[in-house]
């Protein structure tokens, strides 16, 4: 038993107190029982969940792997994460799902729900045995880090998984139109003398996923998509279009798309290099008002941890991605609690993803998962990298000032991250 | 050496001309006068850069560019390290960095680059801490050859201050015709880019004193100077072009399309060239051809630049 002592409910200035037992939250302001940990005044919410990260595990560890992704995620205020299966061998094979889950229940981190590929190898060809991958404990399916060149074989993959009850998730990139782009196609660009990957190559894709969908949805037939790191404005255009005819899209939106913008790559540095691209500010703004009114759905971070070494490439040569899964959400509520509000943000970061996967949206009442994050908005911190638990100890936000760190993360009523 | 305050800053760096002066700029081309003439004399060697040593660091093949410079820093009495990455670790996936730090440690006072990635340069600058000059990263730039390409063309006319310089070809992946687009304009020319609007990138025409279209002859009227960009044959299977024989027919330079420039207008080309596909033998061979000129005058202005950037140092 637990009980956690001097926190604040969001929106509420009451100092309280919550007990936590067997993984359940047991009560509130009831008296002390077991372990006491201070809260020192912080906000409690609900565990951040996050449905896009690249740990990395199996066969990468040198980027990351279940430990120090977990670990990480954890010390970000998640209390759940989707893996993505693009690693070495593909999460394919529900051994894989299986053996992922046990090892990281094992660990006592963040809780791992893996994503299981949609396609066999994620060659883009043939659908994986989604059934079995469900049975073993794959959250959704999704061939994320290739995009679904193979339009009747995401069609497919809609009708088998939409009967599941699963959603899949897309990388919306038209690779024929991105062709060799490694940076957002504009003048930056140009002035820069790199390939661009247009805009275009992303509303296409989205175009193409939606109609699939709609053919879906007129015959009745259950089809739910989820389209990743949404980046630029003409797709969320799309998106909004769809949603107002009741098609069951949803997307989700990145941090570092709302704070970075191409003229980052002037400095030729590719730790600015992700998969889509940093885009434009009026791209930023478009994404930043889908947060507000409701059309993106939720926030994640596409955590994409590399070496070091690999980043110290040139900028055709070295692979996309950034992680900082430990900023996402000091980055968030710094930037824009005051545009988007704490509420929003926190509803962006944790009921909003679990109703996207069709989970229970988490609460803090009484009988509820124990999965909850101690937040200090308020003691402001330089970015420290050499901090962090991931192994990609580098990050675009190094020395930048954040508030809004996670002091205490709890999963399953065990202490997962204390600051 | 102190330089007149009106030059500006000196550039640690020759990666592209953004952080250049006109002066400065001139400055590199008045030097290049100098060095001509030591290209003449029968002892072909000034002790300039004596006891510096420059590393050739070319991690994108390039013969000709390679052997520019090393004669340049030879000519100047530099010793000149030559690492050229096919045969090193680099292919085995070691990082631009490592390499550096390996190429730091034999003491090098200045790196040559070359890299088939834009802004490659930028980066060895930044983790070298030492003179750069960039020898061509990827599409971005190659500012020896342009600054070669406005010397040859200075050559003839005096000065570029209102000259109109067509340039035709595949300007989209040219890193001759980025670096010419530059500078010229910083020289006081004009430069009209021309090329097929698949290889014409539209942003371009933001760059001041530069122009772009997709008609030739409309590039070409009344230019002093006229420049066909190599066309690399596997634009073709990236679908850039309906056909090699297409292309020649709408944009070789050749001397029906000269007919269009200034009289006496001079013909140039970065090579190698693709003769009778990008331009005609009759142009390349003409009385109006500057092309072997520019090759000399490449070796005059790299030795300038290596003189510019390393002695009289603060
Ligand atoms: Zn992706």
């Amino acid at each position: 038993m637990i009980t956690i002592t001097n926190i604040k409910r969001v929106g509420s200035e009451k100092t309280e107190s919550v007990t936590i037992e067997g993984g359940l939250i047991k009560g509130w302001n009831i008296p002390e029982e077991g372990q006491v940990i201070d809260g020192q005044g912080g906000t409690v919410a609900p565990a951040l969940i996050e449905l896009h990260a690249h740990l990395r595990e199996p066969g990468q560890t040198e980027k990351e792997d279940l430990s120090s992704g977990l670990a990480a995620a954890a010390a970000g205020g998640y209390g759940t994460v989707v893996s993505m299966p693009n690693t070495s061998p593909v999460v394919d094979d529900p051994a894989i799902v299986r053996s992922l889950i046990e090892k990281a229940n094992s660990l006592g981190f963040a809780r791992l729900r893996p994503a299981a590929a949609l396609t066999k190898g994620q060659k883009g060809e043939e659908l994986a045995e989604l059934t079995y991958l469900k049975e073993a404990g794959a959250a959704m399916f999704t061939d994320d880090g290739r995009t679904n060149e193979n339009a009747r074989t995401l069609r497919l993959g809609l009708e088998t998984a939409g009967s599941l009850g699963m959603v899949i998730s897309v990388h919306a990139e038209d690779a024929s139109l991105r062709a060799d782009g490694v940076m957002n196609e504009g003048p930056v660009s140009e002035a820069l003398g790199l390939p661009g990957n247009p805009a275009a190559a992303e509303a296409a894709r989205v175009a193409r996923d939606i109609e699939i969908v709609a053919g879906l949805h007129a015959q009745g037939v259950p089809a739910r998509l989820h389209i990743q790191h949404l980046s630029t404005a003409r797709a969320l255009d799309l998106v909004r279009a769809a949603k107002a005819q009741g098609l069951p899209v949803t997307c989700e939106v990145c941090p570092h798309h709302l704070t970075l913008t191409d003229e980052a790559l002037r400095s030729f540095d590719a730790i600015f290099k992700v998969a889509p691209p940093l885009r434009t500010q009026a791209d930023a703004d478009h994404l930043l008002e889908g947060l507000r009114d409701g059309s993106v759905d939720c926030l994640a971070t596409d955590h994409a941890p590399h070496t070091r070494a690999e980043k110290e490439r040139d900028l055709l040569d070295a692979p996309s991605g950034i992680a900082y899964i430990e900023l996402a959400f000091p980055l968030m509520y710094t930037r824009f609690g005051e545009t988007l509000g704490l509420d929003r943000i926190l509803d962006l970061m944790t009921a909003a993803p679990a109703r996207v996967m069709g989970w229970t949206e988490p609460t803090l009442d009484a009988g509820a998962k124990a999965d909850l994050v101690v937040l200090d908005l308020t003691t402001e911190r330089p970015v420290n990298p050499a901090e962090f638990r991931s192994k990609a100890k580098f990050t675009p936000w190094a020395g930048e000032t954040l508030k809004g760190w996670p002091v205490l993360t709890v999963v399953d009523g065990r202490v997962a991250y204390q600051r | 050496m102190n330089a007149p305050t009106s030059m500006g800053a000196r550039p640690p760096h020759l990666l592209d001309f953004q952080d250049w002066t006109p002066e400065r700029l001139k400055a590199i081309l008045d030097n290049a006068d100098t060095m001509l003439q030591v290209l003449d004399r029968p002892v072909k060697k000034v002790p300039a850069l004596q006891g510096l040593t420059v590393c050739n660091a070319f991690f994108e093949n390039s013969t000709r560019t390679r052997t520019s410079f090393e004669l340049a820093a030879r000519r100047m009495s530099a010793d000149v390290l030559t690492f050229a990455a096919g045969a090193s670790s680099v292919s085995k996936g070691e990082s631009l960095r490592d390499t550096l730090e390996v190429l730091t440690s034999y003491k090098v006072d200045a790196y040559i680059v070359r890299h088939h990635a834009a802004g490659a340069a930028h980066l060895v600058a930044r983790y070298s801490g030492k003179p750069v000059i960039n020898a061509g990263d990827g599409r971005r730039a190659h500012p020896t050859q342009a600054l070669l390409d406005a010397y040859t063309i200075r050559q003839e006319y005096g000065s570029l201050e209102g000259k109109k310089v067509a340039i035709l070809g595949d300007v989209r992946h040219s890193r001759v015709a980025r670096s010419n687009a530059e500078l010229l304009p910083k020289l006081g020319a004009q430069v009209v880019l021309c090329g097929p609007a698949t290889l014409l990138p539209p942003g371009l025409a933001r760059m001041p004193g530069v122009t772009l279209t997709t008609d030739p002859k409309e590039a070409v009227r009344g230019a002093h100077a006229v420049m066909a960009l190599r066309l690399q044959r596997e634009r073709m299977s990236g679908g850039f072009l309906g056909s090699l024989q297409e292309y020649a027919d709408t944009y070789q330079v050749n001397d029906t399309l000269l007919g269009e420039a200034e009289s006496g207008a001079i013909v140039l080309h970065p090579g190698p060239m693709n003769r009778d596909l990008e331009i005609s033998s009759d142009a390349a061979d003409g009385p109006q051809s500057r092309i072997l000129k520019q090759v000399e005058n490449g070796q005059a202005i790299r030795m300038s630049v290596l003189y510019h950037l390393l002695v009289g140092r603060n």
